[in-house]
């Protein structure tokens, strides 16, 4: 069956991921000071400059806090499936760039622990009617027997399989 | 300058109220605070009031008296309370009026708060996907705090145990049934480490204060309160805030809470040392535990020990909430700040009655945090 994928919105994270362009979020660094911004922001919080460039961040980090989120959030804004299943969020901290809020994969608060490396994924946060998945960032926990049997430059292509779900 | 003392406080009991308005009530704590000072309402001057739900909360003249005083509509999120007590302290101390007023009114629908995160100027993706709840942010704070400073989940239910045990002996509270700390572990957990019972509940309210000149206070009380300083503070860059995607990295910048508090001190001359009764803002049961360090009662990771002996208890060496707080009385956002100045009046004055602390206490503290990470201070004295 074939899957139609959506970004949950535009010029958030690389779309469609491929192995020339591997999943990113996309930030701004400020061409004045350098303050790096997610989402994007012309305006600078640092140096009020309103001059900033497009920045491709880091896809792993840790993760610096969590919770979860146990009952279904009012709609609107949420628009998840009204059949809710809890989930967790958490902010990790990308080195040298900055700490950024998002859902986290493992949605059981003791097999998140503060300090874990995490990675960059999506998920389908929500399913429209016509069976489009809306696609949202997220962090997953880096197993660390998978990160030892991963080989080197395989991340670029475990970041693609949204792609692939999508073609098949 | 002229100090500005509180010679009348009026307070509408905290909860649900079918079919009464927010403006009924938020007249109610007027006639209260009027009654209390001994004043009548063409005698105020001027005024600030504060409301979330209700659009013009100044025309609360109406029900009132069309007496032509000016009358300003303040909102500042969960401080809103702070910033409405402070403008009227200032008019006083400018020598604008001799006789204002601060009130506070609200009335919210059940349930967490929800908005278009537009509305605070974060994109509409932020709250498509789940992300845009307040609540997050308080788990995912006391989560890190408990982590760095050996905060356990017991304490968290003591606090909330206490809040509500507080709340038991105060007529004017909405949730006043008595929970032990077993009974509030064994809550479904909302945003681990938070629990159903950790959490205060957005509800309706009003409060109102009376101010006037300290040199005019002895004609109407023989115990004005004084409002020895304010403070509100927004959020600095890198400091970890409500409703915020993302934040820089780098060594954490402290919450304006402890911006506020070190302001407030040092504008009073008072220290956290002298407070004898503190109101700080307990959204959640963590968010007491961690206003504790930053309003400068405590050092950070004291708090485990201190609650297990039962210092913030009424009794105890520093009470902290003891009218229930907002876990016991809930939050009508306007009045929620007037309503901690309620409590701390009737403290110093000595009529809390089955909550009155011990002694003679002199100094008083209150403190409000909310979205998007501003915080309000008022210290009190005799």
């Amino acid at each position: 069956m074939t899957t139609t994928q959506q970004p949950v919105a535009e010029g958030l994270f690389t779309w469609p991921p491929s192995v020339s362009e591997p999943l990113r979020l996309i930030g701004s660094e400020c061409t004045a000071c350098g303050l790096v911004s997610f989402p994007a922001a012309s305006d600078c919080v640092r140096c009020a400059s309103d001059e900033s460039k497009p920045r491709l961040l880091a896809d792993r980090g840790t993760l610096w806090t969590y919770t979860t989120q146990n009952f279904r959030p009012p709609s609107p804004p949420y628009d998840g499936p009204e059949t809710f299943e809890p989930y967790s969020v958490g902010y990790v901290e990308l080195p040298g760039e900055l700490l950024v809020e998002a859902r986290l994969t493992e949605p059981d608060p003791e097999k998140l622990r503060i300090g874990q490396d995490m990675r960059l994924t999506l998920v389908p946060y929500a399913v429209r009617d016509d069976g489009t998945e809306v696609m949202t960032f997220a962090f997953a926990p880096v197993e660390a027997s998978a990160e030892a049997e991963e080989p080197a430059g395989a991340e670029d292509f475990a970041q693609a399989e949204p792609v692939e779900e999508e073609a098949s | 300058m002229t100090e500005a003392v509180i010679i009348g406080v009026g307070l509408h009991p905290f909860g649900r109220f079918p079919g009464k308005p927010a403006m009924d009530m938020g007249a109610d704590a007027v006639r209260l605070a009027l009654a209390d000072a001994g004043v009548t309402w063409p005698r105020i001057q001027g005024g600030y009031v504060g409301s979330f739900e209700v659009a013009n909360p100044d025309a609360i003249v109406g029900k009132l008296g069309l007496t032509g005083v000016p009358l300003r509509g303040v909102f500042n999120g969960c401080a809103t309370a702070g910033t409405a007590v402070a403008l009227a302290a200032r008019a006083i101390e400018t020598g604008e009026h001799d006789l204002t007023i601060a009130i506070g009114l609200d009335k919210h629908p059940r349930g967490a708060f929800a908005a278009d995160p537009s509305v605070a100027g974060i994109p509409s993706w932020y709250g498509q996907t789940g992300l845009f709840l307040t609540t997050h942010f308080f788990g995912m704070k006391i989560n890190r705090y408990m982590h760095d400073h050996g905060i356990s989940h017991e304490t968290l239910a003591r606090v909330a145990s206490k809040n509500f045990r507080n709340a038991a002996g105060n007529e004017k509270a909405w949730r006043r049934t008595p929970l032990t700390p077993e009974e509030i572990l064994a809550s479904p957990v909302l945003n681990y480490p938070l629990r159903q019972y950790m959490y205060c509940g957005p509800d309706e309210g009003a409060a109102a204060l009376v101010l006037c000149r300290a040199d005019q206070a002895h004609k109407y009380t023989s115990t004005p309160v004084r409002v020895r300083s304010t403070s509100l503070r927004s959020r600095r860059l890198g400091a970890f805030e409500v409703q915020s995607p993302s934040f820089p990295v780098g060594e954490p910048v402290e919450s304006p809470t402890v911006d506020a508090a070190r302001e407030a001190y040092e504008r009073a001359g008072i220290g956290p040392e002298d407070v004898d009764v503190a109101q700080l803002q307990d959204t959640d049961a963590g968010s007491e535990i961690i206003h504790m360090a930053e309003n400068g009662l405590c050092k950070d990771g004291e708090q485990e020990r201190l609650i297990a002996e039962g210092a913030t208890e009424i009794g105890g060496r520093l009470p902290v909430n003891t009218d229930g707080g907002l876990l016991g009385n809930g939050e009508p956002i306007g009045a929620s700040g007037l309503r901690q100045i309620h409590e701390i009046v009737l403290q110093l004055r000595g009529t809390a009655g089955p909550r009155q602390i011990p002694g003679t206490p002199r100094v008083g503290y209150t403190h409000l945090y909310g979205a998007p990470g501003v915080s309000a201070v008022t210290i009190l004295s005799t």
